[in-house]
């Protein structure tokens, strides 16, 4: 377990195993489930420690049945407790679609019963995780009404929206990215703070082109950016950061600042929450758009196993620079 | 029922007042029946006739601060909880004083304040739910127990399982009841699983199971007090599987001609309503003229009910915006 120490430097993972910490200290009525999360402190050591310190029913590990334990923190939720659930890998939150986007996601809608309970879903690729432990299941959720969907980038905003997410009373996927876990690091603050859910963040200011992106794709595009600045485009890059709801007035603020946009993310292309961002900015902002509105996005395919697979399947710099500089042309 | 053991452990003052909310629920159901066939009432019409007696009978049995998780063929129970004739008319007709504000129809009925918890139309969905209510009262360390309901059909669910399973490792405090009522829509027990008994199926969780005659109000409310007292108790979840038989269609549009007959008129014989006038007279709490008054109390109720329902507003289109989120401020703790 790691502990809140001011001046030291952490990790995306130790940023979401301080939150939860300091979530469990504030309020009793928060606990965690999952699979293998309890002495084993899960398949990613997020909760190591925890259940040392909070006890076996505070730190519930679970039968290996995701409907049945989401179903389980909808009820928990629903009778005022605070459920933070661990999928062990977003790619399993499958078996649990059901119970997330039937039950939790319309339940206050239809009879007013709030459901605040937050799924922990690492997600994403990278890692070489094949099919089964590396997919990007946000598209599915961000299409059903009633759920509120978060993907940070950095350990800031990483501990910000998970603290948010807890105290939110409405059901949050949380969707934490497993190729930033140990990748990126930073001195957060020590006093407790939060980061809104339904604002994004500009990580990058810049004049010429707009990145929308989250998550992983977020150091994508800043790196690209890095590289395009040497040719002399100046890329904005607009994190996200929640996927429901949408901060549209930063997307089309930074739009309409650039004229021109970019929408990068890993989810695949078709249906994605790209295509939703590119349809609005048509819709809203068609007279400030000076190019075309590009998606940059896996193709519509399983994402693979193999290195030269995954490596082809995924969105590169490259990607970025390519269509960075036709939108320069215009 | 034996009648020594109904008089020694049911109060006649509680048994009367099951044969009321089954008449209740009775004349109710077939009152929003005829507004389905008048064109009144819109969408699906979902009845507990013949089966009346199972949420009757394990409505009764809960204390105050329990919670219930009922499925579609519970109206007992949403009566009992204090769910009005009227709001039950008015979410049919889709009105704004519908515990669902019309969002949602027919017996999609919840209301925390009042211990219900909503379902939907996806069966076995409410048992995780319903665990995971009894997984807050023991985190908490609450004595307080959750009753919850799906049909044979819905055992079939990997959600009907994964609730089992949960449950009895963690022993949670939660009774788990089946209304086998033979059919699923239109699918026959022995199409839907290899067993004869449903309760079979509790086996592989090492959750005791009870077989009760879902007919016999009497007899679900005893077979529901005992399992909600070892929950209590912390004795963990019990599955209580009541034989019943279903007497209308799935739905009321459905004929329901793949029932055999002979099937309905045997269990005509078994009507929930009459065998519980039988234990009243035979234990010499009621008489016909006892039976009559209820039944006249039950017409005014259902009729006021009626007149609620169509005179009370249907929402307004914009009204469809509202709620998709909650606001802080809006969630008790």
């Amino acid at each position: 377990m790691t502990t809140a120490t001011a001046g030291r430097e952490v990790t995306y993972l130790e940023a979401i195993s301080e939150a939860l910490d300091e979530e469990m200290t504030r309020d009793e009525r928060v606990f965690i489930m999952g699979e293998d999360i309890g002495p084993y402190g899960g398949a990613f050591r997020i909760t190591e420690g925890f259940q040392k310190k909070y006890g076996e029913w505070r730190v519930l590990d679970t039968p290996l049945a995701e409907s049945g334990f989401v179903g389980a923190a909808i009820g928990a939720a629903m009778m005022g407790m605070r459920p933070v659930v661990e999928m062990q890998f977003a790619d399993f939150i499958s078996c649990a679609f059901d119970q997330i986007v039937e039950v939790a996601g319309t339940s206050y809608y239809r009879w007013r019963a709030s459901v605040p309970m937050v799924i922990r879903a690492p997600y994403g690729g990278g890692v070489h995780g094949g099919p089964f432990h590396s997919e990007c299941p946000e598209g599915w959720f961000f299409h059903s009404p009633g759920l509120k969907l978060v993907a940070p980038s950095t350990p800031y905003d990483a501990k910000g929206l998970l603290k948010a997410a807890i105290r939110d009373p409405n059901p949050v996927i949380y969707f934490e990215h497993k190729f930033l876990y140990r990748r990126v690091k930073a001195v957060l603050p020590s006093e407790d703070y939060i980061v809104p859910i339904g604002k994004g963040d500009v990580k990058r200011v810049g004049t010429d082109i707009s990145v929308i992106t989250y998550g992983a794709m977020v150091h994508l595009a800043l790196e690209a950016a890095d590289l395009l600045a040497k040719d002399g485009i100046n890329l904005e890059v607009v994190d996200l950061r929640s996927l429901i709801p949408l901060d549209q007035e930063l997307i089309y603020e930074s739009v309409r600042k650039t004229s021109k946009a970019i929408v990068l993310h890993e989810d695949n292309k078709t249906g994605g929450i790209g295509a939703e961002i590119a349809a609005r900015l048509a819709e809203d902002c068609f007279d400030c758009l000076d190019g075309p509105i590009i998606r940059i996005a896996p193709p519509d395919t399983p994402i693979p196993f193999s290195a030269p697979l995954e490596e082809f399947f995924l969105p590169k710099i490259t990607d970025v620079v390519t269509a960075a500089k036709k939108l320069a042309s215009y | 029922m034996d009648l020594a053991v109904v008089a020694k452990e049911i109060k006649p003052a509680d048994l009367l007042q099951m044969y009321y909310y089954l008449r209740l629920t009775r004349t109710l159901e077939d009152r929003v029946t005829a507004l389905y066939r008048q064109g009144r009432i819109v969408g699906g019409v979902y009845t507990s006739n013949g089966m009346e007696a199972i949420p009757v009978g394990y409505a009764s049995a809960i204390e105050r601060d329990d919670i219930i998780a009922p499925y579609h063929r519970d109206m007992g129970a949403f009566l009992i909880r204090g769910i009005t004739p009227g709001e039950v008319v008015a979410q049919y007709l889709g009105k704004r004083t519908g515990p669902t504000r019309g969002k949602d129809g027919n017996v999609h009925i919840g209301d925390l304040k009042r211990g219900i918890i909503g379902f939907v139309s996806h069966l076995a969905d409410n048992l995780p739910i319903a665990a995971g209510a009894a997984l807050a009262f023991k985190i908490r360390g609450e004595s307080r127990v959750v009753v919850a309901n799906t049909g044979d059909g819905g055992t079939s669910r990997g959600d009907f399982h994964e609730a089992l399973n949960f449950a009895a490792v963690r022993k949670l405090p939660v009774v788990f009841f089946c209304n086998n009522n033979q059919y699923a829509y239109s699918t026959p027990l022995s199409l839907q699983m290899p067993i004869k008994d449903v309760v079979d199926r509790a086996k592989a969780y090492a959750i005791p199971g009870e077989i009760v005659d879902g007919n016999d109000v009497a007899a679900v409310y005893l077979a529901a007090k005992r399992a909600i007292g070892r929950a209590r108790a912390g004795g963990g979840p019990t599955f209580i599987e009541c034989k019943t038989m279903r007497m209308h269609g799935h739905s009321e549009h459905d004929s329901a001609k793949y029932v055999p007959r002979e099937l309905l008129e045997e269990w005509k014989q078994k009507d929930p309503i009459l065998k519980a006038e039988q234990l009243l007279r035979a234990l010499g709490y009621a008489d016909d003229a006892a039976f009559h008054e209820v039944e006249e109390r039950v017409k005014r109720e259902v009729e006021a009910g009626v007149e609620f329902g169509e005179q009370s507003p249907l929402p307004e289109g914009p009204e469809v915006l509202e709620g998709v989120f909650a606001d802080d401020e809006e969630v008790s703790s």
